[in-house]
């Protein structure tokens, strides 16, 4: 049994940098281009990881912790998290709580390292990721609290795994209301347009690139893979949601549900390319509708 | 008990020496230090004795005050707070020792730790009195000496004033609980703890809830008595401030538990009110935070979320009691407890790293620091830890404890009761302040320990000695230990809680080993987590083995950087959270305008004042003041017109009474 979890999330790890590959490959087709290969962060990592490093003299052990913690935090989290609808590695009850707060840990390594270099445009990142997440964590903890309800479960798998059916049945416009509000959780998290534009060279207007200006080889390799998985990890949430069915075998499943996380990069790359990035000022209006959206939905749940 | 007692002994008779002593600093300070110390330690021994016989102790002799009884007893409740009072006290002690050297000549130093080892005796004295007279007179002997150790230095307005505001604030306090007692005492017929349990109509009882909800509430600083406590805990010592934080404000919490355990069946609204007023308490005190640029003042605005938080989870306690949710209940009362012990351990931390930073660098400003890390590393490891603690970040303390305010709010969320509905907004609300905390600590520890020094001030800081370092770090290996062992602590809150609310052990502890089966899997989980990162280190470190690793300066977008002035300050970092919610914080800036494109004078300045200091307690002072304006020509000091009054008032009333 433990074997299919093992292999689940080995899975995970190896396949979600391949996603942001399609996301470029998908914007490069809407730019007319032909863009990098699927595999470009692949390449980009190994390189990395076989680079030497920079360090600026301003910084302390915080700056060389940060890469590691964030790396540690999302592959824990990667345990909790179900694959297609199949019980991840761990699972317990109050889980969620566990996942949203390493995912804050790291946050806060981030945010610190940024502010460790003592560069002004790092400190502008740390200080925007900081001012985001006050928005998108109780938009997020309400959307998970919707869907726990409504499954009775306190756990993510429990609550991606086991009645999804049911629950699109009985609360369908719930259960939609809390797709909108974690697929703009989802961008804003893995800083993806409008929020933040992972593409763009210009500092003043980056906020998660712009924390991590002053890694260089291994760090950055640990940054750029714990982005990857940080965004398999959201995006299986969101998949999770649509998973219910569970009646084609393990391997197929499985495989719907790789396709479906391909299919869900490609929806990103079309969002990015078909929309501007926000002004910076208007991006909490965009988290506060994510979080009115889970209100919405809590309220339907309270029928 | 006889330990206990003794404890009490030492720490009067050291504070008297201490005083007695104080032409010479070295030998009052060694003296005052001492003593406390090992007061401490003997309290901290009978406190291992009571939790190891299960029968409360109890001690009454017989007193001369009219009303009064000496009567005191220690419950597993007293015990748990006791536990508290004791650790920090020593570590606070030891650690003033240190703090005090620098004042050697410049202050009374005698006097000072009179009073600090009389507030700690008053404070152990609150927790273990049993009648209503004592508990108020300790009461009264812990305000009045805290007091004074915030007049430390007295000679600024600044210090002044938070003297004056503490004072006026611990009186309206007091008052209320006069009230309290005399109600409850009237209800009982006598003012022993022990008869209480208020058997009156729902009316009374909620009269004398309420006395307890503000007179309790606003020592321990809950939403909107707390406008005293950002002004006195950064004027204090340091090592004050720690005890004050961490430890004083938590009897107002244990002030409002006992008064619980007298007034048996609890209102539902009761429930809903300290909800609501640790919601308000928890958001609007980190917001407060946030906007600060004085650390110890950040600090103190934390405390106040931290008391909202604890208000929250004892409020789900009271909630889960009215509906007869034992489960709910005895989360609710554990998370608060357990949450109100690691409060008291990581913030008794960061606010003795705190002085230490200020007492290296002479400012507690947090725009004018920067790169104090390198200097004072030991204290800025420390500070981190206690930041990662204050977030409830894993894998430490404060997690845990949180983790437990969700457990519990996440098995309440199903079905249509209200209780279902609260659980909801606690949770929304606890992640919010979560994600507002980190944004706060974020800024303290990397605007101060971060970055390259933003002035001249840190840039003779040095590493502090071992009496100021040790403190700290056995602090946090507190923090670590309480966060890995949370569930071994877990039954002796739930025998307090017991013991407290007189819900059975039997169901106490079948609910605790409910969830102690989800914390012990959150701690293995978060054992695993620091596995894995050791894992990380090393592949990092066996991919860099035998390259160059080279060092330069920081690639400022392609510039060297240059002035340590185009750092973020903590103002810039916070400004943006600032600006949207400046509704409620009513930040003030005041600047002038860049002048031309070679701008050589410039001033800009922010500051964020107490929206409930200033909005509801200066017009309200303002009243009192007008009203008093008019009546002053009554009270014109000569003295034939006031017999006069005296005279017309005697008439009066025996015109009445005939």
């Amino acid at each position: 049994m433990v074997k299919k979890e093992i292999i689940q999330f080995a899975l995970s790890l190896i396949i979600s940098p391949l996603l942001f590959g399609v996301i470029n490959r998908t914007k490069a087709f809407f730019a007319g281009r032909r863009g990098a290969p699927l595999l470009q962060l692949y390449y980009d990592l190994f390189k990395l990881l076989r680079k030497s490093a920079v360090y600026s003299d301003t910084i302390t052990p915080v700056f060389v912790f940060a890469p590691i913690i964030s790396l540690g935090a999302v592959i824990t989290s990667l345990l909790i998290v179900p694959f297609a609808g199949y019980r991840p590695l761990v699972s317990f009850e109050g889980d969620l709580v566990l996942f949203i707060y390493l995912l804050a840990l790291a946050r806060f390594f981030i945010v610190i390292a940024a502010l460790d270099t003592g560069s002004s445009f790092e400190g502008m990142g740390a200080s925007r990721e900081a001012q985001f997440a006050v928005f998108a964590e109780p938009a997020f903890f309400l959307s998970l609290v919707a869907l726990s309800r409504a499954a009775g479960q306190m756990s993510v798998s429990g609550i991606f795994s086991s009645s999804v059916t049911s629950m699109w049945s009985s609360y369908g416009p719930m259960v939609f209301l809390v797709l909108g509000s974690l697929f703009i959780v989802f961008l804003a998290e893995n800083s993806r347009i409008p929020v933040d534009d992972p593409n763009t060279h210009l500092e003043l207007t980056m906020i998660h690139e712009v924390m991590v200006l002053d890694h260089s080889g291994v760090d950055l390799a640990f940054l750029f893979y714990s982005a990857a998985i940080k965004f398999w990890l959201f995006g299986s949430l969101i998949i999770g949601v649509f998973f219910g069915p569970r009646n084609f075998g393990w391997g197929i499943d499985c495989i719907i549900f790789i396709v479906s996380m391909m299919v869900l990069a490609c929806i990103t790359g079309i969002v990015e390319s078909i929309f501007a990035r926000l002004r910076l000022l208007k991006v909490p209006h965009f988290l506060i509708v994510a979080l009115a959206l889970s209100v919405v939905a809590v309220i339907l749940t309270l029928r | 008990m006889s330990f206990t007692l003794l404890s009490l002994g030492i720490l009067f008779i050291s504070g008297c020496l201490a005083f007695a002593f104080n032409k010479s600093d070295k030998l009052s300070n060694c003296i005052g230090a001492g003593g406390a110390i090992i007061a401490s330690f003997f309290g901290l021994i009978s406190l291992v004795m009571i939790f190891n016989f299960s029968a409360p102790f109890s001690l009454s002799l017989p007193w001369h005050v009219p009303y009064g009884s000496f009567s005191i007893a220690i419950d597993k409740l007293s015990a748990l707070f006791l536990a508290v009072v004791y650790v920090l006290s020593g570590l606070s002690a030891l650690y003033g020792f240190g703090y005090l050297k620098h004042y050697y000549g410049k202050k009374n130093i005698g006097s000072s730790w009179f009073c600090f080892n009389i507030l700690i005796a008053g404070m152990v004295l609150v927790i273990i009195a049993r009648n209503a007279v004592l508990f108020l007179m300790a009461w009264e002997i812990m305000s009045i000496s805290s007091f004074f150790l915030v007049l430390f230095e007295g000679e600024k307005r600044q210090s002044a004033r938070a003297g004056l505001a503490y004072l006026i604030a611990t009186g309206i306090g007091t008052f209320f609980l006069l009230v309290l007692f005399i109600l409850l005492a009237g209800d009982a017929g006598s003012f022993d703890f022990s008869g209480w349990q208020a058997s009156g109509s729902q009316g009374l009882r909620s009269a004398i809830f309420m006395c307890a909800f503000i007179g309790f509430g606003t020592k321990a600083g809950i939403m909107p008595m707390h406008v005293w406590l950002p002004e006195a805990h950064p004027a204090a010592p340091s090592h004050v401030s720690a005890i004050m934080s961490a430890v004083m404000i938590k009897t107002g919490i244990y002030g409002i538990l006992r008064t619980l355990t007298f007034l048996g069946m609890p209102c539902l609204w009761w429930g809903y009110l300290l909800i609501g007023a640790g919601i308000v308490t928890a958001v609007l005190g980190v917001l407060f935070a946030l906007a600060q640029h004085d650390l110890k003042r950040l600090l103190a605005y934390s405390s106040i979320e931290n008391i909202g938080i604890i208000t929250m989870a004892i409020g789900m306690g009271v909630l889960g009691i009215g509906t007869n949710n034992y489960g709910l209940a005895v989360m609710g009362f554990c998370a608060g407890i357990l949450h109100m012990i690691n409060h008291a351990f990581f913030k008794g931390m960061l606010f003795l790293a705190a002085g230490s930073v200020y007492y290296k660098t002479a400012t507690r400003e947090m725009d004018l620091l920067g790169g104090i890390l390198k200097k004072m590393p030991i204290t800025g490891a420390c500070f981190l830890i206690g930041s990662i603690a204050i977030c409830a970040l894993p894998p430490l303390n404060g997690f845990i404890s949180e983790f437990l305010i969700y457990l519990a709010c996440f098995k309440n969320i199903s079905g249509n009761s209200i209780t279902a509905v609260i659980s909801m907004g606690v949770i929304v609300f606890l992640s919010l302040t979560g994600a507002f905390a980190l944004a706060c600590f974020s800024k303290a520890f990397g605007i101060v320990f971060l970055g390259r020094p933003r002035s001249d001030y840190g840039l003779g800081a040095r590493e502090t000695g071992v009496c100021m370092g040790m403190p700290l770090i056995i602090l946090a290996f507190a923090c670590v230990i309480l966060g890995a062992g949370a569930a071994f602590i877990m039954p002796f809150i739930g025998s307090a809680v017991s013991s407290a609310t007189g819900i059975p052990a039997v169901a106490v502890s079948h609910i605790i080993s409910s969830a102690n089966v989800s914390l012990t899997r959150v701690i293995i989980m978060v054992f695993s987590f620091c596995a894995l990162l050791f894992f990380i280190a090393i592949l990092r470190g066996l991919l860099l083995k035998n390259r160059r690793i080279e060092s330069g300066p920081t690639w400022d977008c392609g510039y060297a950087l240059t002035g340590a002035r185009m750092q973020y300050t903590g103002s810039s970092f916070a400004q943006p959270l600032i600006d949207f919610f400046k509704g409620i914080l009513r930040a003030r800036k005041k600047g002038i305008k860049v002048p031309g494109y070679f701008p050589d004078k410039l001033s800009f300045e922010t500051r964020t004042d107490d929206i409930f200091a200033e909005s509801v307690f200066r017009p309200m002072r303002d009243i009192v003041h007008a009203i008093a304006e008019k009546l002053s020509w009554f009270q014109h000091g000569r003295l034939q017109f006031y017999i006069l009054y005296i005279f017309i008032a005697l008439v009066a009333l025996f015109i009445w009474k005939l």
